[in-house]
């Protein structure tokens, strides 16, 4: 079901007309409140009144996470604090997270897009939704579960983890959505079968995932085993959170972006050149309505394409195809965003290890684990394996404290990790996404 | 007092243990004791053999990570009771044993004892005042 009939079906040109509204606004606004944008606008030799169509943004300067970051916490806020009621963030390069804030109305605008992709799932007032997307400074689990209120569902909002109760409480209270990652559905899916339980016999119908990437097949493996329609969303943090685009249970082919909000565009990801319509490239968002935390051309490193063709649920907004691919190295593990270098600073940090080391990334079954690859040079090499040992998890610990997952750490002789020319392999990812 | 032992990490895979023997084979030393210790990710090989110094290089240039310690070796006669006898003497004292291997010179003459405590000084002091033949380095490597 459509939520919003008159933004979600507006002719292409009308579409367009309110876009350019809203952005000529949010770069006023930007312009006239952060320094940092109006600087790098300066820099650009551009005002806000260069910007007289669309195609204008292209003028406009790129923001990347190294901005986000430059400006920890609240530098990129367009408003006082007083103004600002939530405050999430997401892991970051350096160990130092990116933080989004929202204003009401910012609060607002994400649980009415929120609920537009939950109806989008065929979701639906009447439903009980498990989310198990984790609630806390990840913006998953608030923001999928002010959708679901918005839409009139009754939330169970269980978070992640303890997928022994979760299924318990799927059986009791009759659950009939689930929200998660698709590699924690799968996980579930794992458990069931354990527990010799028949998925028929739950009342599930539906399953939303996003948070991290997984392909068609899995797609097939979670419907199938867990008897349900798998519908894929995105977001992320620094635009939003979930929410931005959504796929539709008609089609489930390609996420419709909630263009009156969000403004799309695809480009080269090496000369940053804009791209013709339906070209690869990545993908890189305006936020047009954003209050507390807008950006302007937020380079998100995912690889995609706009579909431009109408979609038969009725939807005019433009879809980007399931996304599979990045511009750079960060890994997504279990919804968590992974830089090798937060890894390869933990390591840095204990004296004496050798700055070789690989990341190989497995999916066991359907949960992601992460085995970090350690040379033994002689300073940190003992004849007592307990220290040895002490080492190992002194490695695992620090590494959990940093990135909140876990990983197995193995120990590895001298020169067998593959020394490369130029930049070294740090990530093998044997994942089949 | 102390004598030299060789420690050298082992990746759990197939052959490595037969790597080290065969470059220790190609220079000509010879093992005096030798103990391995295992966990399910890796392996500490320890080694006492006739020349420490040349053995150390010689694992370094074939790529292994190689650690000298110090042991102690305690001779014992080789009958019924002699390892009891030892190692009443160390819970007596209460030393703390992190791990300890041992070998026979000969059948029936006597026995090694190769001791890593975590205080190593104290046991000394220890089996010194219970009247125990400690070897020194050099005793050890010329058996």
């Amino acid at each position: 079901m459509i939520w919003n009939e008159e933004y979600e079906t507006l002719p292409r040109e009308a579409l367009e007309a309110l876009q350019l509204k809203r952005l000529k606004a949010q770069v006023a606004r930007v312009h006239a409140t952060v320094a940092y944008y109006r600087k790098k606008m300066e820099d650009a030799g551009v005002t806000p009144d260069d910007i007289q169509t669309l195609a204008d943004i292209r003028l406009l300067p790129f923001t990347t996470k190294e901005d986000l970051r430059k400006n920890y916490p609240f530098g990129l806020f367009t408003v006082p604090m007083e103004k600002v009621v939530r405050i999430h963030a997401s892991s970051g390069t350096t160990g130092k997270p990116t933080v989004v804030g929202y204003t009401k109305r910012d609060i607002e605008m994400w649980a009415e897009l929120m609920t537009r992709t939950l109806s989008a799932a065929g979701v639906h007032s009447g439903d009980i939704v498990h989310n198990a997307y984790g609630y806390g400074l990840f913006t998953g689990g608030l923001g999928a579960h002010y959708g679901a209120e918005n839409l009139g569902a009754a939330v169970i909002p269980i978070s992640g983890g303890n997928t022994k109760r979760q299924i318990q409480i799927m059986q009791d209270f009759g659950s009939t959505v689930l929200l998660s990652t698709p590699s924690y559905a799968l996980n579930i899916a794992d458990a069931m079968a354990d527990q010799g339980i028949d998925p028929a016999t739950l009342k599930l119908r539906v399953g939303v995932f996003g948070a991290e990437p997984w392909s068609e097949a899995m797609r097939e493996e979670i419907e199938q085993r867990l008897k349900i329609k798998a519908i894929d969303i995105y977001g992320l943090s620094e635009v939003m959170g979930p929410g931005v685009a959504a796929e539709c249970i008609e089609e489930q082919k390609g996420l419709h972006i909630m263009e009156d909000h969000f403004l799309p565009e695809i480009v080269d990801p090496d000369t940053f050149a804009p791209l013709p319509l339906g070209e690869a490239g990545e993908l890189v968002f305006t936020t047009l309505t954003k209050e507390a935390f807008p950006v302007i051309r937020y380079r998100t490193k995912d690889i995609s394409r706009l579909i431009p063709d109408v979609c038969s649920c009725g939807r005019t907004f433009y879809r980007i195809p399931k996304i599979t691919g990045r511009t750079d190295d960060m890994l997504i593990i279990r919804g968590v965003n992974v830089f090798p270098s937060q890894i390869e600073e933990v390591i840095m940090g204990v004296e004496g290890v050798e700055p070789h080391y690989q990341i190989v990334v497995e999916r066991e079954g359907s949960l992601d684990k992460i085995e970090v690859q350690v040379e033994v040079s002689e300073a940190i090499f003992s004849d007592e394996v307990k220290s040895l040992e002490k080492l190992s998890k002194k490695l695992q610990t620090e590494i959990k404290d940093l990135l909140g997952i876990s990983c197995t750490i193995k120990l590895v002789e001298p020169k067998t990790i593959q020394r490369s020319e130029g930049k070294a392999k740090r990530v093998i990812d044997n994942r089949k996404i | 007092m102390k004598v030299k032992q060789i420690a050298i990490f082992l990746e759990n895979k197939s052959g490595r243990l037969a790597d080290i023997s065969h470059t220790l084979a190609e220079n000509a030393i010879n093992i005096r004791a030798l103990s391995l210790a295992d966990t399910a990710d890796f392996g500490i090989l320890r080694l006492v053999v006739n020349d420490t110094n040349k053995a150390q290089q010689v694992l370094k240039e074939n790529g292994f990570t190689v650690g000298i310690t110090e042991v102690l070796v305690v001779e014992v006669p080789d009958k019924p009771g002699a390892l009891d006898c030892i190692l009443q003497v160390v819970r007596k004292a209460g030393l703390n044993v992190e791990y300890m291997y041992a070998f026979t010179k000969k059948s029936g003459e006597s026995g090694m004892l190769l001791f890593r405590f975590d205080d190593q000084d104290a046991a000394v002091e220890v089996f010194q005042k219970a009247g125990c033949r400690l070897l020194s380095d050099d005793e050890v490597h010329a058996l």
